[in-house]
């Protein structure tokens, strides 16, 4: 059965789009059909990700108002056959993804594929309420840092208010994405904990993504982290993370870079 | 100095992590009806205050200082002379009587609620 995952924050900035490129190309990495979903409506940036910028024709607006359909403005990638990219409009009218429209677009997506992975806008209106509202799953990325949990606090507290598994009395399952991490900053008491940001927020943890240069190499490429070094860091955090989004159980741990003669690859061990 | 400041430097996450918590905690039991709360207070103890006093809306200050048990809320109203308002309807003579009033020197009332 298709799951809906929305890729969610509140906070501008702290890795949303990175991480739904990274999460949906490493479950289609993995064998599954994935579809990425680009909500943030006037400001799209998945594709650009992506490296799909200049295969938009048509976009999400196009098929909710029904001048396309749904296949036309599918974009396939080109390096992973199992994975698409559903791009945002650049229409400035906010107005343009009507309730109906979206319920119809996502109910066509849950039978092609797997996954259905919706990239949210930054927060908390008429748009990030969409990408959110026909969720069965939502990954709130936080970076360790106060207004980011702040603002992660309110996004957990809409999504078991808002979203349509909410009104019907069903359960969403939350998951905390924690990105940017610098475990040496952590351990010398700079920066928020793993810890700290788990018991104020009271979420499952899927994943320490480790602040890494290869974050921005690869939006520079327009390659997911996946794809573009996959034995990186936020690489290797992000195919963890994926694989516990699949039900596995899998050591809690920041994948750092590979370091010393033998290339052991060192990590840092999390509570 | 700076050698001394750089050993005698406190960690700032727990201070980060404090912060949080305290501010998640009013932000969690009040939710969105926090700011309307506020609202509503300042405009039900100004309504009861202008029935007796002549107020100026636009000099209400509404302050909150949210601590981890115990908050206050601060109104800080200017009451310009201090004149009953009942008096206000006697018209004619009483006039020039409350312009000199009120050049007389503007009292300021503060009265104070807290709340736990």
């Amino acid at each position: 059965m298709a799951k809906v995952l929305v890729v969610t924050s509140g906070k501008g900035g702290v890795g949303k789009t990175t991480s739904t490129a990274a999460i949906g190309a490493a479950l289609a990495q993995s064998g599954k059909n994935v579809v990425v979903v680009d909500f943030d409506v006037g400001l799209r940036n998945l594709d650009l990700v992506m490296g799909a910028e200049r295969r938009v024709v048509f976009d999400l607006i196009n098929v909710v108002q029904g001048d396309a359909k749904l296949s036309q403005a599918l974009i396939r990638d080109k390096r992973v056959d199992t994975l698409s990219i559903l791009p945002a409009s650049q229409t400035r009218d906010k107005d343009a993804l009507t309730p109906d429209g979206v319920a119809r677009v996502i109910a066509e997506l849950r039978e092609k594929f797997d996954w259905v992975v919706c990239d949210s806008p930054a927060g908390i209106e008429k748009g990030a309420q969409m990408a959110m509202y026909h969720a069965d799953e939502a990954v709130v990325v936080t970076n360790p840092e106060v207004s980011s949990v702040r603002d992660s606090d309110r996004i957990i507290g809409m999504l078991d208010s808002t979203t349509l598994r909410a009104k019907n009395g069903q359960k969403i399952d939350k998951h905390l994405l924690l990105t940017r991490y610098d475990p040496a900053r952590a351990a010398r008491g700079e920066m928020l904990r793993t810890e700290d940001v788990l018991e104020i927020l009271s979420i499952p943890l899927l994943g320490i993504i480790p602040e890494s240069e290869e974050v921005l190499r690869a939006s520079n490429l327009g390659s997911p982290v996946t794809l573009s070094n996959p034995e990186s860091a936020p690489a290797r955090a992000y195919f963890d993370a994926v694989r516990r989004l699949q039900g596995e159980t899998l050591e809690m741990s920041v994948p750092s870079e590979r370091r010393g003669l033998f290339g052991k690859w060192f990590k840092w061990r999390v509570a | 100095m700076s050698l001394l400041s750089f050993f005698t430097r406190k960690n700032s996450a727990p201070v980060a992590r404090d912060r949080l918590q305290i501010l998640l905690a009013h932000e969690r039991t009040n939710g969105e009806g926090q700011s309307e709360l506020i609202a509503k207070l300042r405009e039900e103890i100004l309504e009861v205050i202008a029935r007796h006093v002549t107020i100026d809306r636009d000099k209400v200050q509404v302050k909150l200082d949210r601590g981890a048990s115990v908050s206050t809320l601060e109104i800080d109203i200017e009451v310009p002379g201090l004149k009953l308002a009942a008096a206000k309807p006697n018209g004619g003579a009483a006039h020039t009587a409350e312009e000199a009033d009120s050049k007389s020197g503007a009292d300021k009332a503060e009265p104070e609620a807290a709340s736990h």
